[in-house]
């Protein structure tokens, strides 16, 4: 099955400032992936890069199957919200639905509607009057009513209350439910993905810093803890996360595909968030050069 | 219909949460042969949950026999799981709040109650052994 | 797309048509009367309506500033601005063809618009131009025929350029205003007078031309503007003799003693309006002058109204085009 993104040393560069670097990464489709990171990692880069508002700097990107230049069909496959869905506050919810008639060839009118009623959405209410959760929900309809093959959230729900948050995604799964779109979404915040997503992708300073099935990815990471033992080597085959040390005890977090046998170790399993967090704490601890830790050497 | 509820803390995953949901149901006599479970939008769009997780569920479910997806038309239970056990339940039932109000009277708290309960639970399957 | 781009400029159209009509009906129930003062008492028509006339060539002058400014500035700016670009160029249209079509629905709505008003106007103010005879003037020569739809296109593709490439609203508003301004300006006085080459006539010194001297280094010299040519363009006027020499100095002050030496001398400028003393001074000093002097006029004729008229729209639908085209290969540049 084509790849729903797929990218090959993709770099993105401002002037000197690098918001993207050796970005390679094979997102499957018919999946909800979520794109994980702090504020600045290059999630916003990443996705505009996918939906063709930008060109990389190096490397190469491709999605569903071929390159995101500027082709109307192309652009029609592929389904966008920006951050803070930008919308026409002077445009009424049903001037937007005939937006989408109009500049859309491939446009499901009857879904779009259906949906506005069901969101109880008053069509002659100007954009610019509706609640945050409400042009969550129009901007979402505007990108499903042109059927495309993959969705593109970024950051959809990050500036929501719980409920508009809570609606948002049941709204967004029930769309993948029905018509098995392909979604890449991206958050700064991990649990608003741990019951939505099933692929992961995070990113801190600019680079990815694991990808994968989020099963696969908690089934092969572990919490160990144990006595400290200073002279401790870990095994080859463990890729060792993060490590933090106490008087009489380390704790580590541990990448390894088999079980661990050694009876020292209390093996536990981890659950998403930790698992990002150790992850983002590894970037941080790598010396990414825009996070300095106060009288902590690197 | 069985209306399914994710607990987000309780560590167990969940497409465990709803299988053990519709053993429950299943035990309880509240799902029985013929009816219906939810469909999986019905299911995602309570939960907002990805409906990979409900397919899953349900093909476990299915491999174990308890459920069968008809084309076009649902997914539907195959069996009864409760007996006749189930006339005995409403007694037992009443039996068990009454048992629960003496107990919070007592000034035992939730996790002292459920503590109770499974250290004598255990400690009757051992009598049982013995 | 087209009709988007209708939807989005409409409010913006419903002023314009609003502010036409508006005027339209001023000159409408003003207009019977400007015609029938002309036809009773055609030197009255000049001082009829004096206000309203200044005010419909003040308003003449700004129309194509004002759409410029007000429908092209906010044409890509806005969407820039306001982030709804991430909205517009991800739907299923390429960028290149989403601007050649909102340029060309705003840019020639906007030409009709300005060519409305300046119809209007003619019609109205007809009279007055027959009266005056000047309607090829630098004053008057921009706000009739068919130059206010080049000026209109113009100041469209202007503003959208701008606006593209500053991606805020009111720098490219301010900066369009300018680079109109600037270039009408530029045109009017460097380039439309060379469209051909100007034709020469030899007159008589009159007093109908504005005389005045000038205290150059090399001494006095005697210049003069052009006299009023009907319907025609004079654009500069030499004092030669027969051999095309200019007078000389000393000349000047033996031909012209009272304006050259004395408390009155040095700038002393001629005319029709000055005093009866320096009048008559002016007529002493022109009967001596034309002795061996005459002028020298250069001008556009009055045939050549419509063939400029054409040039000059040519020129900024050219302009139009061009700034287009440099609009269109921007707006395709994938940098942020």
């Amino acid at each position: 099955m084509t790849a729903a993104i797929e990218t090959a040393g993709l770099i993105k560069r401002y002037g000197r400032r690098i918001a993207l670097s050796d970005c390679t990464l094979s997102i499957p489709a018919g999946k909800v992936v979520g794109l994980v990171g702090p504020n600045g990692a290059g999630k916003t880069t990443l996705l505009h890069l996918a939906i063709g508002l930008i060109a990389p700097s190096a490397g190469g990107i491709t999605v569903l199957g071929r390159s995101p230049a500027e082709r109307p069909d192309q652009l029609g496959r592929v389904g966008f919200v920006a951050q803070n869905t930008p919308l026409y506050a002077g445009m009424s919810v049903v001037d937007h639905l005939h937006f989408g008639a109009w500049i859309n060839p491939r446009w499901d009118q009857t879904l779009a509607e259906q949906r506005i009623g069901q969101l109880g959405l008053n069509p002659r209410q100007k954009a610019g009057t509706l609640s945050g959760g409400q042009r969550a929900q129009l901007a979402l309809t505007l990108a499903i009513a042109k059927r495309p093959e993959l969705l593109i959230l970024d950051e959809p729900v990050a500036s929501l209350d719980p409920l508009a948050r809570r609606e948002f995604l049941q709204g967004l799964m029930a769309i993948v439910a029905d018509h098995g779109v392909s979604v890449v979404l991206s958050s700064h915040l991990v649990a608003d993905l741990e019951r939505v997503c099933d692929y992961l992708v995070v990113l801190v300073a600019s680079r990815v810093q694991v990808a994968g099935e989020i099963e696969e990815l908690l089934a092969i990471h572990h919490r160990l803890s144990g006595p400290r033992r200073d002279s401790f080597r870990p095994p080859a085959d463990w890729e060792v996360i993060e490590q933090s040390d106490v008087e009489r005890q380390s704790t580590l977090v541990v990448r390894h595909k088999g079980p661990v046998l050694d009876p020292a170790w209390m093996v536990e399993e981890l659950n998403l968030e930790e698992l990002v967090l150790s992850y983002m704490g590894r970037a941080v601890g790598n010396g990414s050069t825009s996070l300095k830790l106060a009288g902590v050497q690197r | 219909m069985i209306e399914f509820h994710l607990d987000s803390r309780s560590g167990v995953s969940p497409y465990q949460q709803i299988v053990r949901q519709v053993r429950h149901a299943l035990r309880l006599g509240l799902l029985r042969e013929g009816d219906q479970l939810p469909t999986v939008k019905e299911v995602v769009e309570r939960l907002a949950i990805n409906p990979n997780t409900v397919l899953k569920a349900y093909k476990e479910l299915e491999h174990a026999g308890l459920v069968a997806p008809r084309p076009g038309l649902g997914t539907f239970v195959t069996v009864t799981l409760s007996d006749g056990s189930l006339a005995a339940h409403r007694p037992l039932r009443q039996e068990l709040l009454r048992w629960l109000v003496k107990a919070r009277r007592a000034g035992l708290d939730d996790e002292s109650i459920e503590a109770l309960f499974q250290d004598t639970f255990r400690a009757s399957l051992d009598q049982d052994i013995a | 797309m087209i009709r988007l781009a209708w939807r989005q400029f409409r409010s913006e159209a419903i002023i314009g048509v609003a502010a036409l009509i508006v005027v339209a009906v001023v000159l409408a129930i003003t207009g019977p009367h400007l015609m029938s003062v002309y036809r009773m008492a055609p030197d009255q028509v000049t001082s009829t309506y004096h206000t309203l006339q200044v005010a419909v060539v003040a308003l003449l002058v700004i129309v194509p500033a004002i759409i410029g400014i007000f429908f092209g500035a906010p044409l890509v700016a806005r969407e820039l601005e306001t982030g709804t670009f991430r909205l517009v160029w991800t739907q299923s249209v390429t960028r290149l063809r989403w601007l050649t079509i909102k340029l060309a629905v705003v840019g020639f709505s906007s030409a009709l618009l300005a060519g409305g008003f300046s119809l209007i106007a003619a019609w109205w103010a007809n009279p007055i131009n027959i009266v005056n005879q000047n309607r090829f003037s630098s004053a008057t020569f921009g706000i009739l025929g068919i130059v206010p739809f080049g000026y209109a296109l113009f100041a469209v593709t202007l503003g959208a350029t701008v606006g593209l490439i500053f991606r805020r609203t009111l720098p490219a508003m301010a900066t369009t205003l300018v680079g109109y301004v600037a270039t009408r300006y530029a045109v009017t006085y460097w380039v439309r007078p060379h469209f051909q080459a100007p034709l020469r006539m030899s007159a008589r010194l009159s007093t109908a031309s504005g005389f005045s001297f000038i205290n150059t280094p090399t001494g006095l010299s005697m210049t003069a503007s052009p006299p009023p040519i009907p319907n025609a363009w004079p654009l500069s006027a030499s004092i030669v003799d027969k051999a095309g020499h200019t007078p000389t100095s000393s000349y000047l002050q033996h031909a012209c003693p009272a304006l050259t030496t004395g408390p009155g001398a040095g700038r002393v400028a001629g005319g029709p309006h000055t005093t009866p003393v320096i009048q008559g001074s002016m007529q002493t000093c022109i009967a001596n002058v034309s002795a061996k002097f005459h002028e020298v006029v250069s001008y556009q004729p009055a045939n050549r109204y419509w063939p400029f008229q054409i040039y000059e729209t040519a020129l900024f639908v050219v302009l139009a085009l061009a700034l287009a085209g440099l609009s269109m290969w921007c707006v395709r540049r994938r940098v942020t």
